[in-house]
């Protein structure tokens, strides 16, 4: 049933990508459990901008946990403390009357903050751009049931290919690193036939394009799995070492 | 806004005749000659090239990186030209093309149950009530098995069969199996698909990407579209940009209700911008009304939220029977559990029999509406429908139903605080989708020569409804296979045209008119936020544009958006600066362009005596309910013309004819 709370916001603000930021403080009355997080950030700007301020800036969307636009870090989690959602489909009513919430950016080498809480996830287009597909061309291409794929395969390939590049893995990770969001890519289309002739080469080139656009090595502490609105499986980030320690041996 | 510049003498004709009929513009469609199946091949066999040397000399713009503009720069691309691709999210895989639930249909006839390209067209034109251009339709129709291959090509993990082959399931308005899907992220899987390709292109140097970008204005010089002014979302800075063809795939206009299914940010400015440089905007009263979306529930909701068509496959709709079961419903003093089966109307079923819960999505909204304002609406507004699973869970069991809506049922269970596995859902109908938009012809060029739209920014292939899974078909049909086609015949005479620079007066002058729009804005420093003239805006055209129009009302309408752009015009307030950064500006700018749509809209609602799909006018209906169409009057594509700032605005028609299908009334009865 709906209910009203009360909340403080401890948010993150900065000008620019070179600027200092700092915490500020908001408090939001009346807040129906009902609204999403970011209905509640709605009022809060609706708030600041009949105050003359302006407004807390932050990346969304859709609205319905598929686009992969919003982020947030929020009381330390990436997408708040509920379980397999992004931010844009946490609600209220996991929050408590008087709770003190506490709403940081992404913070990673990887996506440097443009202002308060949005950030450039542009690495990621570059890491895809590096050999996140199958190389075909539009047509001349084999009837789509020509090849057989065991429902096993297609229904694993499906899991791994629903990451939505949100980028919560890295703000996870203590290393800042993107090993889950490649991972998923390179298993995805390793586990079809499609995907397989350029498995190898694909492995190596994503994994080259993380390292040098600063992202952070895998030790394994599974917080990005923890953390994915879409419940991804750290089991990928398996499957990208077989796949470019084979990749390694050829070379 | 800045004043478009009118030369004296068109201004003396207007000033002299107003109300005069135009002079009758014949709208050329283009359509190939020859018998309806062997049009595209003929076309494709005559029309003309560009050869792979000239190619690398011709840049193309295309604004937007959903399925049809990111699958169109893609191929593009790959063809050899040299692309200027724009959107206005972080990445192009953010497009809202994303967020399509439920599946694309083609005519593989893989499940052997009756399909066929005739058939697929067939579905298509019905469903669109008698309101589509059927050259058209068919190629859309005879594409869209190359679209599913492709995609398996690319490596999308669309769902399978044991034996490994494709999996099918059906979708509103068609009595075969179809619907090929991903889980329920079809949209998601084929995007990235289109992504993928994308990005391919973009590592080979043929596509250059210019994401948080938004178009602001398109540049004609000489009467051919030639580039665009943008605007960087993260500096502020306004841009110029040339091309020798300019292709909007910016999506559709739905949040002009404010609350629709469409993404925050999806807008229709890209589209009016071409409007308002001369390009028609087709049959802009034509949106359609989702069937199955989660209902409102409170004002500082900012988006509805689809619940996918697919689950008309295994949900059975109802409310029920006796109105003070609804009445204790929604006081809360029964569950919906308490009602017995003998108490409960199923009505799409009781009305419908031979398509039951899969009737398209007008005829399917329209009776929720019935229901609810008849009183036997449910939840603590009335205006709520049940979607009952428990039939299909007592049939296939929970672990089957999980498996193929699991992730639907668990974002309503995330939206909503229920459990979908044991009590109903609820639903309400939503605005989801435009089927009007930019006139094209045949070869998806717009009236202005050099500017293409493709997949919903244009009108063409849905007439007055779209049916389920034909959004990712069309927009995919258009990127993939025909626009690649249809622009070279464009282009094969431009070969010679050397790159523009955009010194060019005609570039100058766009982007002082973008400025001063912008700065007549800023000026404003009004009292309101953007947000709530928006939803002002969204309610006016929710209550009198929506699910029932009659003239009364579309006449209010117009008067009430009247009021809605003067305060708009003289009490918004946007905080900040125009030349960093500045969200509400971009708001701004888009809500600017909604109320200009939303008159558009309501004007050509008024004009359509009939109703038709998902355009009801209530005067206009059969002893039943159903739409009444006047095929005699308007029979018609009614094509907008842009006349100036706080001018009638001029509508030509585009005749339709039906060789291949007997026109007749829309029939899910039997």
């Amino acid at each position: 049933m709906e209910k009203t709370i009360n909340i403080t916001l401890k948010i993150w603000r900065q000008r620019g990508p070179k600027e200092k930021g700092a915490f500020k403080e908001y408090a939001l009355n009346d807040i129906s459990t009902d609204s999403s997080f970011l209905e509640m950030l709605d009022i809060l700007n609706e708030q600041l901008i009949n105050k003359g301020e302006e407004p807390v800036v932050f990346d969304h969307d859709c609205r319905e946990g598929i686009c992969g636009m919003c982020s947030l870090y929020i009381n330390g989690h990436p997408h708040g403390p509920d379980e397999d959602v992004t931010t844009c489909q946490l609600h209220m009513r996991r929050f408590n009357d008087g709770d003190v919430i506490t709403i940081e950016p992404w913070r990673s080498a990887g996506f440097p903050v443009i202002r308060d809480l949005m950030v450039d996830r542009g690495a990621f287009d570059k890491i895809i751009q590096a050999g996140g597909y199958v190389s075909v061309n539009t047509g001349g291409v084999p009837d789509a049931n020509a090849i057989p794929i065991p429902k096993a395969d297609a229904d694993e390939a499906m899991d791994s290919a629903s990451c939505i590049g949100c980028g919560a893995c890295v703000a996870a990770c203590k290393n800042g690193s993107a090993m889950l969001f490649v991972s998923a890519k390179v298993s995805q289309l390793a586990l079809l036939p499609q995907g397989r002739v350029e498995a190898a080469s694909r492995a190596k080139a994503m994994l080259a394009k993380m390292d040098e656009l600063g992202f952070g090595n895998c030790t394994n502490t599974g917080a990005c799995e923890a953390e994915c609105p879409k419940s991804v499986s750290i089991s990928n980030i398996a499957r990208l070492n077989r796949e470019y320690i084979k990749a390694k041996l050829k070379d | 806004m800045a004043k478009t510049d009118i030369t004296p003498e068109v201004e003396a004709q207007v000033q002299e005749a107003p109300k005069a009929a135009p002079a009758a513009k014949t709208i050329d469609s283009k359509i190939p000659e020859g018998p309806l199946a062997e049009k595209w091949t003929n076309y494709k066999s005559h029309q003309k090239l560009v050869n792979p040397a000239n190619k690398r000399r011709l840049d193309i713009i295309v604004v937007g990186t959903g399925l049809a503009g990111g699958s169109a720069a893609a191929s593009l691309g790959e063809m050899g030209f040299n692309v200027l691709n724009f959107c206005i999210q972080d990445s192009p895989r953010r497009a809202h093309s994303i967020a399509a639930q439920g599946g694309i249909n083609a005519a593989k006839n893989y499940q052997n149950d009756g399909d066929s390209v005739y058939r697929l067209f067939y579905d298509t034109i019905k469903g669109g009530d008698y309101r589509a251009r059927e050259a058209n339709v068919h190629r859309l129709a005879e594409v869209s098995n190359s679209i599913i291959d492709q995609c398996v090509a690319q490596g999308v993990p669309f769902a399978r069969e044991y034996g490994g082959l494709l999996d099918n399931r059906s979708f509103g308005g068609a009595q075969v199996s179809r619907t090929f899907y991903a889980k329920g992220q079809t949209g998601q899987q084929l995007l990235l698909g289109a992504y993928s390709a994308l990005s391919r292109q973009v590592k080979k140097g043929t596509v250059k990407l210019f994401p948080r970008h938004e178009m602001l204005d398109l540049v004609v010089i000489d009467g051919r579209a030639r580039g665009i002014i943008a605007r960087n979302l993260v500096t502020g800075k306004i841009e110029r940009y040339a091309a020798h063809a300019v292709v909007i795939a910016t999506g559709g206009y739905g949040n002009t209700f404010f609350l629709s299914t469409n993404a925050m940010g999806s807008n229709g400015s890209a589209a009016l911008q071409c409007y308002k440089k001369g390009a028609y905007f087709a049959n802009p009263a034509f949106a359609q009304i989702h069937p199955t979306c989660i209902p409102v529930h409170g004002e500082f909701q900012s988006k509805l939220t689809l619940m996918s068509e697919s689950l008309r496959n295994d949900g059975r709709i109802w409310v029920p029977k006796k109105k003070e079961d609804a009445e204790a419903i929604r006081a809360g003093k029964l569950k919906p559990t308490d009602i017995a089966e003998n108490d409960r109307d199923y009505y799409l079923e009781r009305r419908y029999p031979a398509f039951g819960n899969l009737v398209p999505r007008d005829v399917a909204s329209r009776a929720a509406k019935e229901r609810c304002d008849a009183g036997f609406g449910v939840g603590t507004t009335g205006l709520a429908v049940y979607l009952d699973f428990s039939s299909a869970i007592d049939r296939l069991g929970e672990d089957v139903v999980r498996a193929r809506y699991g992730n639907l049922f668990q974002m309503y269970e995330k939206i909503v605080d229920d459990n979908p596995y044991k009590t109903p859902m609820m639903i309400y109908p939503a605005i989801h989708y435009t089927m009007g938009g930019i006139w094209v012809d045949y070869e998806l060029s717009t009236s202005i020569p050099g500017l293409f739209a493709i997949g919903e920014a244009n009108f063409s292939d849905h007439g007055a409804n779209r049916l389920g899974a034909s959004a990712l078909m069309q927009g995919l049909a258009d990127g993939y296979f025909v626009l690649p086609y249809t622009i070279q015949n464009y282009l094969s005479d431009q070969i010679t045209v050397p790159r523009f620079s955009t010194d060019l007066p005609e570039f100058v002058q766009a982007e002082k008119d973008v400025n001063a729009r912008i700065a007549k804005l800023m000026a404003v420093k009004g009292n309101r936020s953007v947000d709530s003239i928006h939803k002002e805006l969204g309610l006016i055209m929710w209550n009198f544009v929506g699910m029932g129009r009659t003239k009364e009302g579309l006449e209010t309408a117009l008067e009430k958006i009247k009021e809605v752009k003067k305060e708009f015009w003289s009490n918004v307030r946007i905080p900040g600066e125009a030349d960093t950064l500045n969200v509400e500006l971009e708001k701004a700018l888009r809500l600017a362009d909604f109320i200009e749509i939303g008159r558009l809209m309501a004007l050509d609602a008024l004009n359509r005596n009939e109703s038709c799909g998902g355009h009801f006018r209530e005067e206009y209906q059969t002893e039943e309910g159903e739409a009444l169409r006047q095929d005699d009057k308007y029979m018609y594509v009614s094509c907008w013309e842009y006349q100036g700032e706080d001018k009638e605005p001029v509508m030509y028609k585009e005749e339709l004819k039906y060789e291949a299908i007997k026109v007749q009334q829309r029939n899910y009865k039997q």
